[in-house]
């Protein structure tokens, strides 16, 4: 049968194939509601450079004790809110806006990052840092991986509806309660926490693609935001399997492979998706009675 | 609620000067001036979100989570996926707060809130395609939820039309008779007369502070106007805090 051959027996018959799935599936499920927020919020891009910015922080420990997950998150969370603070202590004292002050630093902590990984480590540890390798996952990084999306489904249970309402209307949430600022805190440590997950499977290059892109899939689907982050982590599921298989029949690198279908499921929803999609901005049909 | 010797202000530079005065538990007041006179900056004082130069206000009790505050430049993303019903469900924070449930007996809120500002059958719609008018009623639906004692509304009739404020002005008199605390900024004199028994008269400093009829008079209006002088960035620090004889 070569619809099984193709689709599930590369699952079947390699066990780093089934590690890699469970690692795909973990990331779907904790990376896609976040990055919903992150593109309700305008704050795609800053995912992205913070994605930069936390290099250094998981070189670090990626040198202290190799290929560790734990290590690289703890790393990575210490530089990711030591930028994120740092960007925000300067934008608020010298006037700089708050994106070029942020470039300035997410710049100068990829570029530590690198040297780092370059003095330190081979050029192997280089390429597995920037792009990542989905394809040896052992068991502890496995672990770290499904215990951070838990946590985030969890923190992001807690600080749901603060975190909608101050997307909606940041000034109300101010009049009826003090949770803006904690739960736009909590929301950021998952960021990162994503981030460095993502990293292992993706490299710090791609790890905010399977955020990012599923989320901008779900706006031309979805005009509801349960609906959205719905879509949104069945794409990044159905991505993550189609990159997979996709890595496995044609030799391409896994995670570009994964972020490429995500890519082309985007430029399909652009094209045709129910909500603004452009073929339906093209015949919208005859404007109706009321 | 009591402001003793309130300055409030930006910068260092006031906007609203030396203001004193007391607003009874249930008064029904309207804060008038022209524009630049300091009421929004008033109302963001009282509403907790701008700290005073100098002076205090004292809410004599109230915690910010019994203020409603109604902003004139409403900060919404209009773009954001929500519908009309969530949104004014939000007005329910106070009750629900992180975990508590929507389910029936927010329901029985929501509906009713919905209906007494006309938007009937608006539940699902996005929030993004309601006129201005709608945006101004369902926003009125969500301070009614809010069960606020001090209910706080700046400009809440602008750019409105006059079918649409004279229900929204329906609902001001009725958390008035629910002995509410409601203080507003207006600038449509004949709705102030009508409608509000107190008036706040603001020009960068209080006017006047009384019934309406004493305080809306031609002589007044005239000093509002020249009060409002401009902001001068080499202003002389004040020295009014200095002199024990103005705290009164």
């Amino acid at each position: 049968m070569p619809i099984y051959d193709a689709l599930i027996a590369p699952f079947t018959e390699f066990e780093f194939m089934r590690r890699a799935l469970a690692a795909v599936i973990a990331l779907a499920l904790g990376g896609a509601p976040i990055g919903v927020f992150l593109m309700l919020r305008r704050m795609s891009l800053v995912g992205d450079a913070m994605a930069h910015a936390i290099l250094p922080g998981a070189a670090i420990g990626f040198m202290v004790s190799g290929l560790n997950l734990f290590a690289m998150t703890t790393g990575g969370l210490i530089a990711g809110f030591t930028v994120a603070i740092l960007a925000g202590v300067v934008a608020r004292s010298t006037g700089l806006k708050e994106d070029a002050s942020l470039a300035t630093f997410y710049l100068a902590s990829l570029a530590l990052g690198v040297t780092i990984v370059s003095v330190k480590g081979t050029n192997i540890d280089l390429l597995h840092v920037l792009f990542g390798n989905i394809l040896a996952m052992d068991d502890a990084t496995l672990l770290v991986i499904a215990a951070n999306a838990t946590v985030t489904l969890l923190v992001l249970a807690v600080i749901y509806r603060p975190l909608v309402i101050e997307s909606v209307d940041p000034v109300f949430l101010r009049t009826v309660s003090r949770a803006g600022a904690p739960s736009h805190l909590a929301f950021l440590a998952l960021v990162v926490l994503n981030l460095v997950n993502g990293f292992q499977a993706l490299g710090t290059l791609l790890a905010v693609g399977l955020m990012v892109l599923p989320a901008g899939i779900a706006r031309f689907w979805s005009r509801d935001i349960t609906g959205m982050i719905c879509i949104a982590v069945v794409s990044a599921l159905v991505s993550g399997y189609a990159g997979l298989v996709l890595s496995y029949q044609t030799r391409v690198p896994s995670g570009p492979a994964i972020i490429l279908v995500c890519a082309a499921l985007y430029a399909g929803s652009v094209l045709f998706g129910s909500v603004g999609g452009l073929v339906r901005q093209m015949f919208p049909g005859r404007h109706l009675e009321a | 609620m009591r402001l003793r010797d309130v300055t409030l202000g930006y910068d260092r530079h006031p906007a609203v000067h030396h203001l004193s005065g007391e607003i009874a538990p249930g008064a029904l007041l309207a804060v008038v001036g022209p524009n630049g006179a300091g009421k929004s900056t008033l109302f963001r004082g009282i509403a907790g979100i701008l700290k005073p130069l100098a002076g205090s206000i004292e809410t004599g009790g109230l915690d910010i989570r019994d203020i409603a505050y109604l902003p004139q430049t409403v900060d919404i993303d209009r773009s954001f996926p929500i519908s009309v019903y969530d949104f004014v469900g939000t007005g329910l924070w106070r009750k629900v707060g992180f975990f508590g449930g929507m389910g029936k007996g927010a329901r029985d809120k929501i509906a009713p809130a919905l209906a007494a500002v006309g938007l009937n059958g608006f539940e699902n719609r996005a929030i993004g395609t309601l006129s201005g008018g709608q945006m101004q009623r369902m926003l009125f639906a969500r301070v009614l939820l809010q069960d606020a004692r001090l209910i706080v509304l700046d400009e809440p009739f602008n750019a409105i039309d006059a079918k649409t404020s004279a229900d929204l002005v329906a609902l001001v008199r009725r958390w008035h008779a629910e002995k509410r605390t409601v203080m507003a900024a207006l600038h449509d004199m004949d709705l102030v007369r009508a409608n509000f028994p107190e008036t706040l008269l603001l020009a960068r400093g209080p006017v006047a502070w009384g019934l309406t009829a004493d305080v809306l008079n031609a002589e007044n209006l005239a000093e509002a106007r020249r009060m409002c002088e401009a902001f001068d960035d080499a202003a002389a620090a004040c020295v009014v805090d200095d002199l024990p004889s103005r705290a009164a």
